[in-house]
Parts: structure tokens; C-alpha cells; sequence
């Protein structure tokens, strides 16, 4: 099974934060990391290959030095990794962005399974999975929480989380999937993966080698403005209710109706 | 703050940040459960194998990385930073290989490391028992010709893995009156007719590593399973210890590192007389003695091992050097650790006194101080008389 994995490098959760006045988040000097979401995709890309054979390719748009994230993936088992930038890619909102993953896709030539993470922990729009399936014009499925590839490899059973419950989809290839983080636990990298991501050549497509319309790609194909980003200010403050239960309850409920909770 | 720099290549680097990802992510979290429960981790030993640490040491002939006792000694460091306990069940495994990959026949050597070098299977070391530990010449397991096969009898003692591990390699006598020159390595399988276990050993601390006796009664194995040449059994148990040695060093750093930690942290947020402890002299002087004896034996342990990977001979003292220096440095910092702590120190809601209770075992296992110290007089005795 030929599997594409959409990897996104997001700022490290662990370390960001945001500059109050500018409103921005400060990437400066942050460490960069893989979208967890997409490590659990590509965890499920790494067990269907290694049961139903093919290969397992993992593509991100960004910014050069999002070839790291791929060698990440190849260390964790990932055959090739392929890197799609392009100063023209800059800007690119969610649809100018499937865009461009499918015009990748399409030169890839057959694909049987595209996996996402459910959706990414910076811009958090969880629409990429989606269009880039519309895009390709195959079933998707998103926020699959467990998966079983049946005998004939190309059906597959799902599990898809809802607000109240799940869904049990089937689904046949070729198809789209985007993954919640329930659905397995990522493996570790292994030493042999580390040393051949290192060696490994991580081929970097652009607007030429993807033959874009450049009016499609990056800001110029960006409906989506961002107009500004603020950050909301938490206030915190304590008060002790005290007195009898009765009493506790009748002024908690005067206070939340006073702020407006009830 | 600068740190004192070992020059790693690119490669060891990677070694290292593996091994410290897998303490943190994997060993840390459940360590005093493990601790508590006596489990074996053998979820562990499986992300250990995914991440091909099993194989460091072997041939890639064989599936492995072909590095050395150098290499093996950041791995083991940075995985006791997490637990020892872990980290020794991992290198029994190593304990057990060396034999095969120094003495095995290609024969041997093909059947073998390749499941050793993969973590499929884990190897276990056989040579103590009750009568024999520091005098191992002592040891009164035997083996005996019987047409195709040896039949093995007797009983060793405190085996890590016991039970767990699928391959043994062990010492029994072959020829008693020769002594020492009398004894011969054998390769035991799980499974092979009249070979058991005994109960599993309760004891002080290392609690996650399975400590077990190897029972013999009539265990015939195939002739082809003589490892080495027959009485060459004593050599190659202290040739595998010397080079194993090293490694006990860095599990001693790798855990005096740990205790360090988790000191200083405390010591700087524990408010006593309105002031954190590290503002006292007297807290202040003992971390600055753990912080300098640790580096110290990092420093020496790092030295001995890439000695022996330029292809040193006879460096069995240098091997005790960093046996002894880091394991000692092991225990008083581990035990500093507790004492800077205090009464939370001693509380198992805190890893210290685990990091103490496990420490006390690096001294013992895989030949006690007080040996690393006659070899290494004994080395001295020789040098000097050749001057």
C-alpha cells in the first residue's frame, strides 16, 4: 500500500509562547517539532506498511527548515520524505495549502491511503485533511479513532469520534484519513532510522517541479486575511464562600448570575 | 555554563539523546512502579530492541551497529539516569553476548547474535553461585561427555534475567582437579531438557531486574553448544568482565547524575530559616563534591572505554578503575542525595532513596570493590616489578 503521511512542523508547545503587545506568537528560538497528531498518522501509515508491505512517504509544505521534521520521520521509519517550499508558498491559508499538498500528491503518482493528523496545534483549523480530500476527489474520513485493515487490504474499518458517541465507517482505498491521538502510541526512533535520516536526500518541490498556477499558491491564493491575533488576558481571583452549605450554594448562585455565568 | 566537552561524534551524539529520550519518556514515568510491584519491564526491553540498542556492540554482519564499549557506556549512562534496575536488565543482555561474540564459532555467532542484536531474544550471564562469588574458581556446577552431548548439573546463584532471558551462557567445571584451567563455557537455552529456575530473590533494591537461580539436573545440550575451547571457561568469563566493567562505571554516573538532579532541585526550592538550603555552606559543599566526583568518573569512565575500543590488551585495571571509582561515587552521592533531602529524602514519595537503595548493588555485582581493588594492586605489583 503506497501511503502519504502530511507531516506539519509546529513551534514546540513546550517552549512557545506569545508576545502580548504584537499579538504574534514568538518563534524566535523555539524549538520546532512535529504536529503530535501527525506523529500518531504516521504511526498508523508505519503499522498498515509494515503488515500490507508498500511505502510510507512523508510530505510537509513549510519553510526550509521543516526538512527537519521529515528526517524526524524518516528516523521513526519513514522511506523517503519529500519537503514542498517555496517562497511563493508563504502566506498560504488552509486552501491554498491543500492545493499545493495535492498538486504533490497528484506527482506522486498512484497513492492508495492519505493520513493527516486531526488537525494542527497552531493554527488549529482541522480543514486541511478535509479539502485536501475534495481535492483528490477520494472518501475521508476524519477523527478516526481506531483502525483495522481487512484481509483484502483495501477495505478498512473505522472508528470516527463524535460529540456523542462514534461512528463505525468502512471505507475502501483509496481514501483519506485524518487521526486522533487515541488511535495508537507513537513509536520511538531507532538508531539505524537516525543515522539514515541523517544521509538521506530530501528532495524540495516548488511552484516549478509541482507545476502550480502561481495565482493558487501561498498568500496570493489565500482568500483567508488574518486582520489581527490578540491574546486574551486571564484574570484570576479567589474568593472563600463560607457559612452553611445552604448559604455557600445561594451565594455562588448570586455570583455566577452576577458575572453573567447564569 | 560551559560542561566539559567529550568531543562525541555526530553518531554517539544521537546515541545519546536516544537513550535519554527513552529514560525520560519511557523509564521515568513508571519506575517506581516497577520498583514497587518487582515487575520485570519488558515493555521497556521491546522500545529498547524497536530502537536497535540491543545491537550497539554486535557486528552488522550480525544486525548490529558495530560500536563499542565506548558507545555501549553513553547508552547505559543515560538509560540509569532513569533507572538502574532497567538499565541492568538491558546490559546483562550485553553480559551474556560479549561471551558469543568473543569466543562463539561463525557458527555460533550466526545463530545467535542476530536475535540478540534485534532484542528478540534476551541473554543472560551464568557464573556466580552460592559457594562461588568473589573466589569464582570455586564454582562446583559441572558438565560431562556423554556421547553427543554434555550434561550439565548444579545450581547457580543471583542470575539477572533469571527466568526471563531465552539464552544462557554459563561456566561449569569439566575437569575439577585442573582448578581454574578446568573450567568451560556452555550456551543454555529456555526449553533445554532438565534446566530451571529457582524462586525469584526478594531483595534490598534493583527490584525491576529479575534475580533467579539457574537449576541444572541432568540438562543435556548438544556438543556444538561448548562455547570456546574446553577450559578456556575461566579466561572467557574474566575477559567478558573486563570489558563489561566500563559499562557498571557509567550505570554508577548515570545514576549519581540522577541523584544530583533531583538534590540541587530540592535544595533550591526548600525554604528553611526563610532561606532556600542551597544557600547553605554546608549544603552548598556537598553538591559541589557530588557535582566534581561525578564528573570525575564520567571523565575516567569515558577514558578507559575509548582506550579499549583503540584496541588496549590487558586492561583489566583500568577496567576496575572505572568499575570501582564511579560505582563508589554512586553510592556516597546517592546516599548525600537522601541525607540533602532529609526526612522527604527518606520517604519513597521521592526517587532518592530508591536511586540509594539501588546504588548499593553497583559495589557488589559483577565483582565487588574490594576485587576491583586486588586486581588493580595486583596490576600495580606487576608494573612495578617489570621497572
Amino acid at each position: 500500500m503506497n501511503i502519504v503521511v502530511c507531516i506539519k512542523q509546529v513551534p514546540d508547545t513546550k517552549s512557545v509562547h506569545f508576545d502580548i503587545e504584537r499579538g504574534t506568537l514568538v518563534r524566535e528560538g523555539i524549538e520546532a517539532t512535529i504536529n503530535p497528531f501527525d506523529l500518531h498518522a504516521l504511526e498508523a501509515g508505519l503499522q498498515i506498511r509494515d503488515v500490507c508491505g508498500g511505502e510510507v512517504i512523508a510530505l510537509s509544505m513549510g519553510p526550509p527548515q521543516a526538512e527537519d521534521a521529515l528526517r524526524e520521520a524518516l528516523s521513526l521509519g519513514a522511506d523517503r520524505g519529500i519537503l514542498l517550499s517555496d517562497r511563493a508558498f508563504a502566506g498560504a491559508d488552509t486552501l491554498a495549502t491543500t492545493y499545493t499538498l495535492a498538486r504533490a500528491i497528484d506527482r506522486l503518482g498512484p497513492v492508495d491511503l492519505v493520513l493527516c493528523g486531526r488537525q494542527a496545534i497552531d493554527g488549529d483549523t482541522a480543514q486541511v485533511g478535509p479539502g485536501l480530500a475534495t481535492r483528490l476527489g477520494i472518501p475521508c474520513v476524519t477523527s478516526v479513532s481506531t483502525l483495522e485493515v481487512l484481509d483484502d487490504r483495501k477495505t478498512m474499518h473505522l472508528r470516527r469520534v463524535c460529540e456523542e458517541g462514534y461512528d463505525l465507517i468502512e471505507v475502501e482505498i483509496p481514501a483519506l484519513l485524518t487521526v486522533m491521538a487515541s488511535l495508537n502510541t507513537p513509536r520511538l526512533p531507532s538508531l539505524k532510522g537516525k543515522i539514515r535520516a541523517r544521509k538521506a536526500e530530501i528532495p524540495v518541490w516548488g511552484v516549478q517541479e509541482l507545476g502550480a498556477e502561481p495565482g493558487r499558491v501561498g498568500l496570493m491564493g489565500s482568500p483567508t486575511q488574518v486582520v489581527s491575533t490578540s491574546v486574551p488576558k486571564f484574570e484570576a481571583r479567589r474568593e472563600m464562600l463560607e457559612g452553611s452549605p445552604e448559604g455557600q450554594v445561594e451565594a455562588l448562585v448570586a455570583r455566577l448570575k452576577e458575572a453573567g455565568v447564569l | 555554563m560551559a560542561q566539559v566537552n567529550y568531543f562525541l561524534t555526530e553518531e554517539q551524539q544521537m546515541i545519546v539523546d536516544l537513550a535519554r529520550q527513552i529514560a525520560i519518556e519511557k523509564i521515568i514515568p513508571v519506575r517506581a512502579e516497577l520498583d514497587r510491584e518487582e515487575r520485570f519491564p519488558a515493555e521497556i526491553m521491546k522500545d529498547l530492541a524497536q530502537a536497535d540498542l540491543f545491537g550497539l556492540y554486535i557486528p552488522e554482519e550480525y544486525g548490529g551497529l558495530a560500536k563499542g564499549c565506548f558507545e555501549n557506556c553513553l547508552a547505559v549512562e543515560q538509560l540509569a539516569y532513569g533507572c538502574i534496575a532497567v538499565t541492568t536488565t538491558f546490559a546483562a543482555s550485553a553480559l551474556g553476548g560479549y561471551p558469543i561474540l568473543l569466543f562463539g564459532s561463525d557458527e555460533q555467532k550466526a545463530r545467535y547474535l542476530p536475535d540478540i542484536a534485534s532484542g528478540r531474544r534476551l541473554v543472560a550471564f551464568g557464573l556466580t553461585e552460592a559457594n562461588a562469588g568473589s573466589d569464582a574458581a570455586r564454582i562446583q556446577t559441572t558438565a560431562v561427555e556423554d556421547g553427543d552431548y554434555w550434561v550439565i548439573n548444579g545450581t547457580k546463584q543471583w542470575i539477572t534475567s533469571g527466568g526471563e532471558a531465552e539464552i544462557y551462557t554459563i561456566i561449569a567445571m569439566t575437569d575439577k582437579k585442573k582448578g581454574p584451567r578446568g573450567a568451560t563455557a556452555f550456551i543454555v537455552e529456555k526449553g533445554d531438557p532438565g534446566f530451571g529456575f529457582g524462586k525469584k530473590e526478594r531483595k534490598m533494591g534493583l527490584m525491576a531486574s529479575s534475580t533467579r537461580e539457574l537449576l541444572f539436573n541432568d540438562c543435556r545440550i548438544p556438543k556444538w553448544r561448548m562455547l570456546g575451547n574446553r577450559g578456556q571457561g575461566f579466561i572467557l568469563a574474566m575477559k567478558t568482565l573486563d570489558l563489561a566493567r566500563p559499562g557498571i562505571g557509567a550505570i554508577g554516573v548515570g545514576l549519581a547524575q540522577a541523584a544530583l538532579d533531583e538534590a540541587v532541585k530540592y535544595a533550591r526550592q526548600r525554604i528553611q530559616f526563610d532561606q532556600p538550603i542551597i544557600s547553605f555552606q554546608a549544603i552548598q559543599h556537598m553538591l559541589a563534591d557530588m557535582a566534581t566526583k561525578i564528573e570525575a568518573a564520567r571523565a575516567l569512565v569515558y577514558s578507559v572505554a575509548r582506550t579499549i575500543d583503540a584496541g588496549a590488551r590487558d586492561f583489566a585495571k583500568l577496567s576496575a578503575m572505572a568499575k570501582v571509582f564511579a560505582t563508589d561515587t554512586a553510592m556516597q552521592v546517592t546516599t548525600d542525595a537522601v541525607q540533602i533531602l532529609g526526612g522527604y529524602g527518606y520517604m519513597k514519595d521521592y526517587p532518592v532513596e530508591k536511586m540509594m537503595r539501588d546504588a548499593k548493588v553497583l559495589q557488589i555485582y559483577e565483582g565487588t570493590n574490594q576485587i576491583m581493588r586486588n586486581i588493580i594492586g595486583k596490576a600495580l605489583n606487576k608494573e612495578y616489578a617489570k621497572r
